[in-house]
């Protein structure tokens, strides 16, 4: 049975979906500041994608500069705030703490994090200044994480800069992905105007970039361009019964949720398939919308799980079952899907192979498929030059992120494949280095 | 079962636990309360002449997350009349015939010296303690420190008291001055059956970054206060000892002042001679209920260790406190860390490298956090243990044999007083130092 009961109204689905990260109060955030030990060469700044100096930021924190705290983040990190709250810090920062060699509880980075650049964001606390422009112009595609840390970058080295956004709100994922306890819409959001407010870069909502024309458009109007696609809807499953009216992608589901929130009806049974942090997302997720049963099915074994072990404990503690070795075999129904047919795996030397006879049914009233989200190809197609791997991720310089394409430079998820809004926000300030290092270089 | 009794010049306590002259001996209500709670002892507050206080009084220092590891006042002696707390020393007296009441005093002339000793005599003191040496506000008056760094007066004034007193005499010291024993000395030439010490340390506690105005500030400015609290012990006790191993002040009762707060801080005090101790900074911090700890510390150390009274083990630590020129030079220890304990932050590693003798490097295996001593630099001068945060992970072994001891003034003596300072007559060579370019150096 569920552990929660369906939100009727906004109070009580931010209820069931009550930060994991709340806000720290001054007298927490100078108790937990005092605890850090400010390592040396600490390996918590090695822990972050952005290597901020953490240390540094937490003593500013504990001695009442918090504006230098915050500048201390951004510095290295444009996606300070959000990566405070979404970040997955048991396995980066807070996971590399010495503390817990100790077995002591580990410095809370993320949330001392949260509160230096909570604080600047509420105060509308200028840090930076749009550098003098330089009459050099870049467009950037997606702003996302990668798309709005590469537009902070530039701001500063003097570009101007324009933003293509498909959808109708910036950050990306950040907003649109994330599941909604680990951050609020406003909040994210708020984070995407502070920065604005300081740099005044535009943002085009509602511009898909896909024909030919338009990127010839682009290129001839820019002097570089970046990349900030991200990756597409979920990919088909190539099930039978994928197509059924209550099949739905977990990142659709995701998006639904977190416009709709209370309004968003999730049925009482649902089945979410796939093993990784995005199936926990939707599981826990479903469970916290009130849904009576639901079960998270893997094909493989929980130890070969992609996700967390922190996000699989908290959908487990959200009330989800979880079904591992069972391998979904076909979508039954006729027009609604009422339920999926497993069949259960077992390793064989090293091949994860069918037991025959082992089918089984969970009927349900909704299937979310948490198995992947579709590249861009098809667009990324009409860029000229343009390399993509096998796995159709673009294929970019290591550190300048150029892309085979010199007018190109790309990072995020359409580069990484899909990884944290942190690895956004670093692959975005390097490639602006990078496009600037380039027309400097190129004189361009 | 350890006897924690004493008798102190005289004064007769069931515990060496006093409160010491401060706020929280304000009133008889508070001793009262104190009584209750299993304090042995309270010196009032300051009885004298009249005075008025400002608004506001007191300030902290914090250390990191720590309130108050030092704390300042400027309040003045009680600002209560005589005549109450000559009323209330009676009840309190009469409620308490046991427990050690002692009046703080401070007044002017040796007409009013008489005149008060009379008083609190009659009102039932088992005692007397000369405040000589509040460091703000009376001694502007000619009183308090005033006539703690005037050894000739406070001989002086100690002589006209102990003229008067029919009960045991406490001279309290100032540490505000160069030399603690000049002042003990004279107090011991005036007569007195004791000394306690130290009152307040002269200081600025902090600066307001706003206003500009010291803490406390009083309509936007402030004064110097007396300072004490936890950071001022080591200051104290050095005091209390020095007293203690002075040949013609030794043998007179020492009662103990600055920083107490556990039964540690209480052994420490009596290991250096002191057989009682005065608590105040730490009651005003977390009320008469420490003393619980106190009292349950020292009843346990002494039981573990047979001691029955605290005189068992009063003093017991100053034959080992020695001048540097009597330490043993052949006395050689090295830092050993436990791999098994370190958490690898290395603190270690950078407090030796910038803060002394670069005896410890980083591991040159990837990945691996633990630091290594590098043995032949290793002076054993303790800072790796100091900054190290995790129990036990940094000791300090010893790596002499044990076979020698010669000191500075063995060498002296023997005219062999090194005259290089490579002479290996020094002790050991001076330890190996990098280049001066190597510091800018990068990896």
């Amino acid at each position: 049975m569920s552990e929660y009961a369906r939100p009727q109204s906004e109070p009580e689905f931010e209820q069931n979906f009550k930060q994991k990260k709340p806000l720290m109060n001054q007298t927490e955030a100078f108790t937990e500041s005092a605890r850090c030990l400010f390592c040396y060469d600490a390996p918590c700044m090695h822990a972050c994608p952005t290597h901020i100096d953490i240390p540094l930021f937490i003593k500013q924190i504990h001695t009442g500069n918090v504006n230098g705290a915050a500048e201390t983040i951004y510095d290295m990190n444009w996606m300070g705030n959000a990566c405070g709250k979404v970040c997955p810090t048991q396995v980066l920062c807070e996971g590399a703490c010495v503390l817990n060699h100790a077995h002591v509880k580990p410095i809370e980075i993320g949330r001392l994090q949260n509160f230096a650049t909570h604080s600047v964001i509420t105060s509308n606390k200028a840090l930076y200044k749009k550098g003098q422009l330089n009459g050099k112009k870049v467009a950037i595609i997606g702003a996302g994480p990668a798309g709005i840390s590469c537009a902070c970058e530039l701001s500063v080295l003097g570009y101007a800069v324009d933003i293509y956004e498909a959808n109708y709100k910036p950050s990306g994922l950040t907003v649109h992905g994330t599941a909604p306890y680990k951050i609020t819409n406003e909040e994210a959001l708020a984070e995407i105007d502070y920065l604005q407010n300081q740099f005044g870069f535009t943002i085009h909502y509602g511009q898909t970039i896909e024909t030919d024309e338009q990127l010839r458009d682009l290129e001839a109007q820019h002097d570089a361009i970046f990349l900030g696609v991200g990756l597409g809807p979920t990919a088909p499953l190539r099930l039978p019964g994928e197509t059924l009216e209550n099949v739905i992608g977990a990142v659709e589901f995701v998006h639904a949720l977190r416009f709709k929130k209370h309004h968003m009806q999730v049925p009482k049974t649902v089945v979410v398939l796939g093993g990784g942090n995005t199936a926990m997302d939707a599981a826990s997720e479903s469970a916290r919308m009130g849904a009576e049963q639901v079960y998270l099915a893997y094909r493989r074994s929980k130890a070969e799980m992609g996700a967390y072990y922190f996000e699989y404990d908290l959908a487990i503690s959200a009330g989800v079952n979880s079904l591992f070795n069972a391998s979904p075999k076909e979508i039954q129904g006729t027009e609604q899907a009422t339920g999926v047919l497993f069949i259960k795996t077992e390793l064989e030397n090293g091949q994860l192979v069918e037991i025959s006879g082992s089918e089984f049914v969970i009927p349900c009233d909704l299937v979310i498929k948490a198995t992947g989200q579709a590249k861009m190809a098809a667009m990324l197609q009409g860029i000229k030059g343009l390399a993509l791997d096998a796995s159709k991720r673009i294929v970019v310089h290591k550190t300048t992120y150029q892309t085979g394409n010199p007018q190109y430079f790309a990072g995020g998820d359409a580069v990484n494949g899909g990884a944290e809004v942190v690895n956004g926000a670093y692959d975005g300030k390097q490639a602006a280095r990078g496009i600037h290092q380039y027309l400097i270089t190129h004189n361009l | 079962m350890a006897d924690l009794s004493i008798n102190f010049a005289g004064i007769k306590a069931p515990n060496p636990f006093w409160l010491a002259s401060a706020p929280p001996t304000n009133s008889g209500y508070q001793i009262m309360k104190a009584f209750d709670a299993g304090w042995g002892g309270a010196v009032w507050k300051t009885l004298g002449v009249p005075v008025i206080n400002v608004s506001s009084r007191y300030g902290g220092l914090n250390y990191r997350d720590t309130r108050m590891s030092g704390f300042t006042n400027i309040e003045l002696i009680t600002d209560r009349t005589l005549a109450e707390n000559l009323r209330e020393i009676e009840i309190v007296k009469k409620h308490f015939p046991h427990h050690a009441v002692i009046a703080s005093l401070m007044v002017e002339t040796r007409k009013e010296w008489k005149q008060i000793i009379k008083d609190v005599e009659n009102a039932g003191a088992d005692g007397i303690e000369l405040n000589f040496g509040c460091p703000h506000g009376m001694c502007e008056r000619g009183m308090g420190s005033a006539v703690g760094q005037e050894p000739s007066v406070l001989k002086t004034i100690v002589g006209w008291v102990m003229d008067a007193a029919k009960i045991p005499v406490i001279t309290k010291l100032t540490p505000n001055i160069s030399n603690i024993e000049e002042p003990g000395l004279a107090a011991v030439k005036g007569g007195t059956d004791a000394i306690s010490l130290i009152n307040t340390i002269k200081s600025i506690i902090g600066i307001d970054l706003d206003t500009f105005a010291p803490f406390p500030s009083v309509d936007g400015q402030g004064t110097n206060g007396g300072y004490c609290g936890p950071a001022v012990k080591p200051i104290a006790l050095n005091m209390v000892r020095q007293l203690a191993q002075h040949p013609k002040i030794a043998g007179t009762p020492i009662s103990g002042i600055g920083g107490i707060e556990t039964w540690r801080d209480v052994v420490e005090y009596i290991l250096l001679g002191a057989t009682s101790v005065q608590v105040c900074t730490s009651v005003m911090h977390y009320g008469f209920g420490i003393v619980r700890e106190m009292d349950a510390g020292l009843r346990r150390f002494m039981d573990e260790r047979g001691f029955q009274t605290i005189y068992d083990f009063a003093g017991k630590a100053l034959p080992n406190i020695l001048e540097w020129k009597e330490l043993n030079l052949k006395h050689k220890v090295v830092a050993h860390i436990n791999p098994e304990k370190c958490i690898g932050c290395q603190l270690c590693y950078i407090a030796c490298e910038d803060g002394a003798h670069q005896a410890i490097a980083l591991s040159r295996e990837p990945g691996n956090r633990i630091p290594e001593i590098i043995d032949e630099n290793c002076v054993g001068c303790n800072l790796c243990a100091l900054v190290c945060p995790v129990e036990a992970c940094i000791t300090m072994e010893k790596r002499d044999p044990g076979t020698e001891h010669v000191t500075w003034e063995d060498l002296t003596k023997a005219r062999k007083i090194p005259d290089s300072f490579n002479d290996p007559r020094a002790g050991g060579n001076g330890h190996w130092v990098p280049e001066p370019e190597a510091a800018l150096e990068r990896p």
